[in-house]
């Protein structure tokens, strides 16, 4: 079977540093990653293809650095990888992310799943698995924690919903989206490593996927950032010292004051107050 | 032109609206008052409760539009995408908000590519802009590090995503008028690839990115058989009770209710982290919660700089007390 991962490289977040002038991003210097959420798609992918036979093709859109990405894939056991880039993608948003995306799968030819992480890192949106769905008209399955049956015709699956799991299967093909319960990724192999710096990697544009203009990037986002600002500061810590039992007593006396005035405990007589889905 | 009207997509489970459409109505209603149009509350069932569609109308819907078939029981993403199609056709709403839930996110990115529209994720923050009429979309980006304002000038719907608990629910208004339409959805448009076979319910911790209410453990809990004292305070609350992941590696929860980095995310109403240090891959995961509270004895404990109450104390000594404080109100 023939198995298709969109994975996305992503800045470590860990190592984000703010501008707090500006309230910008400093890109310089720091590191870039697997987005750490793709790592359970392609381990889940790497899985099953050990199981059926087949092949993991993982594909990116970015710069030219992505292609880092691309060989840390393949390092891990993906058999082969394209890179999308272009100067045209620029500015893409999740609507022209995942038609570049779609498009580069219907160029890769019959495949029987996609699978895609629940998030990006950076962008966190969660929106381009389901768009590629969309695109290509495929059955889509969401927050999948662990596959429970493949066959060349049929998948099942476990989702992750609020209130529990949903035992679903799709007719393939078709993609699925992933959480990390779904696999416990691995670690790149020596011998990976090796093939992946050998292995010649495609590099595809905006016209090798018969993108037009109004297809690409920027131009062809439906959504335009017209503000990036600090979050306000709503965190004035309110400190209170208690190094005694005496002392733990009031601070808890005072917290709980402060709880009831601040709105945030269950309404009275209204316990299990519902939550989402609760 | 000639695109009008705000819509929210209710959420249900087994034919009861679900709390978070009241929360859908409190945004939805602030923007049409704010375009001068009307809200409809979108809602797909079978054998939806009528009362709740009568509360959707009393807590600020003008109009309930609700599409019955056996295969909308649940939510399946092909069933449910062309239904909400054919309404944006039939009807070209201006603005068609979300839940950020499940659900909402795997739907509401499918039908935005359907529709050649964007779609913004997980909004805090929904406004108009006065001199455009545009809605103004604020998430947070970049692990909260940031805010981004994001318009759709162009496509319509503007459509959002709202994270939930963040903002509260609409009050009900007894009496309040507003129009009810149930219709039998196509059946042409029940067609699925995906199939539900089952369901399990979650363990208790699994509830936790949901909960309104979390207590978090860390290491400075010292002893599985401490977990009872956070579980006390954790039921007072009606709260989840989650941990770091050195709890989590030590076995005294179950990795579904590790926060941070490589467990769970949560944006509760209320966060109260006990003997929690506040390392960078915890921060990750709960800093977007609206109220935080730490009792820890390190008064240098970095989750103290994320917090909005803090005690610099021994968990042993506060949470009893704490607990019986809030016991008896
Ligand atoms: C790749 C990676 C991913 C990770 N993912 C996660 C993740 O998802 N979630 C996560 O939590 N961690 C994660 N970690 C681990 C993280 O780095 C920390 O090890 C962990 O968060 C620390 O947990 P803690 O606060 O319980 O323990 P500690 O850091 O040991 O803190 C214990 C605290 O308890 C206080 N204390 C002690 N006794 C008392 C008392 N009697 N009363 C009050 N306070 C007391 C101490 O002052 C201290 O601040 C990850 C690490 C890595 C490298
Ligand atoms: N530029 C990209 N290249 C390849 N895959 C991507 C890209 N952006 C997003 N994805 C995939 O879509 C998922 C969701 O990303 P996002 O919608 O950006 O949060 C990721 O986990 C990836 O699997």
């Amino acid at each position: 079977m023939r198995y298709l991962i969109p994975i996305k490289q992503v800045p470590e977040t860990n190592a984000v540093k703010m501008d707090e002038a500006t309230g910008t991003m400093i890109r310089e210097g720091v590191e870039a990653i697997i987005n750490p959420l793709d790592l359970y798609a392609l381990e889940l992918g790497l899985r099953l293809r050990e199981r059926t036979g087949g092949e993991v093709v993982v594909l990116t859109m970015g710069p030219p650095k992505a292609m880092e990405a691309l060989r840390e894939a393949v390092a891990m056991g993906a058999d082969s990888a394209v890179l999308l880039s272009d100067k045209g993608f620029a500015g893409s948003d999740t609507w022209a992310t995942s038609l570049a995306l779609a498009a580069a799968i219907r160029k890769l030819g019959a495949y029987d799943l996609v699978i895609c992480g629940e998030r990006a890192t950076d962008g966190d949106t969660g929106q381009v698995g389901p768009g590629i769905a969309a695109w290509l008209d495929l059955p889509l399955i969401s927050y999948v924690a662990g596959v429970t049956g493949l066959t060349p015709r049929a998948i099942q699956a476990r989702r992750l919903v609020e209130e529990g799991y949903e035992e679903l299967e799709m007719d393939l093909p078709g993609l699925i989206t992933v959480v990390k319960e779904a696999a416990d990724p691995r670690l790149p192999t020596l011998r990976g490593k090796q093939r992946a710096k050998g292995l010649a990697i495609p590099v595809w544009g905006c016209d090798d996927l018969g993108l037009t203009q109004a297809q690409r990037g920027l131009a062809a986002s439906p959504t335009r950032v017209v503000k990036i600002f600090r979050p306000k500061i709503t965190r004035q810590v309110h400190l209170v010292r208690a190094p005694d039992a005496a002392a733990a007593a009031a601070a808890a006396a005072e917290l709980a004051a402060w709880l009831r005035q601040r709105n945030v405990l269950p309404a009275p007589g209204g316990r299990k107050e519902a939550g989402h889905g609760a | 032109m000639g695109h009008d009207g705000v819509w929210i997509f209710g959420e249900q489970q087994r034919g009861r609206v679900l709390p978070v459409t009241w929360e859908l109505l409190t945004r939805g209603r602030a923007l049409a008052d704010k375009r001068g149009t009307r809200l409809t509350a979108v809602v797909f069932g079978h054998q939806l409760d009528q009362g709740d569609l009568r509360e959707a109308v009393e807590r600020g819907a003008d109009r309930v539009l609700a599409l019955e078939a056996p295969p909308l029981e649940t939510y399946l993403p092909e069933p449910y995408a062309a239904c909400l199609m054919h309404l944006i056709r039939e009807e070209k709403p201006e603005i068609l908000l979300g839940a950020a839930s499940s659900t909402g996110r795997a739907l509401m990115p499918y039908v935005a590519i359907k529709a050649n529209t964007g779609l913004t994720a997980d909004c805090t923050e929904l406004d108009i802009e006065t001199q455009t009429g545009l809605l103004l979309q604020t998430r947070p980006a970049i692990g909260g590090n940031i805010m981004a304002t994001i318009k759709t000038p162009v496509h319509r719907p503007q459509m959002a995503t709202v994270r939930p608990h963040s903002t509260p629910q609409a009050p009900r208004v007894p009496g309040r008028a507003g129009e009810i339409v149930v219709r039998k959805a196509p059946p042409e448009l029940l067609g699925s690839r995906v199939r539900r076979t089952g369901f399990r319910p979650a363990a208790e911790e699994n509830a936790i990115s949901e909960a309104p209410r979390v207590v978090c453990i860390g290491r400075g809990i010292k002893k599985g058989d401490h977990v009872p004292v956070a579980r006390r305070l954790a039921d007072t609350l009606d709260a989840a009770l989650g941990g770091t992941r050195d709890v989590v590696d030590r076995g005294w929860l179950e990795y579904p209710a590790q926060i941070g980095l490589s467990g769970k995310t949560v944006t509760p109403r209320l966060y109260i982290g006990l003997g929690v240090s506040g390392t960078i891959q915890h921060l990750a995961g709960m800093q977007t919660a609206e109220t935080i509270v730490a009792v820890n004895t390190d008064p240098d404990a970095m989750i103290f700089k994320v917090a909005d109450f803090g005690i610099v104390g021994d968990l042993f000594e506060v949470v009893p007390a704490l607990t019986r404080n809030l016991e008896d109100r």
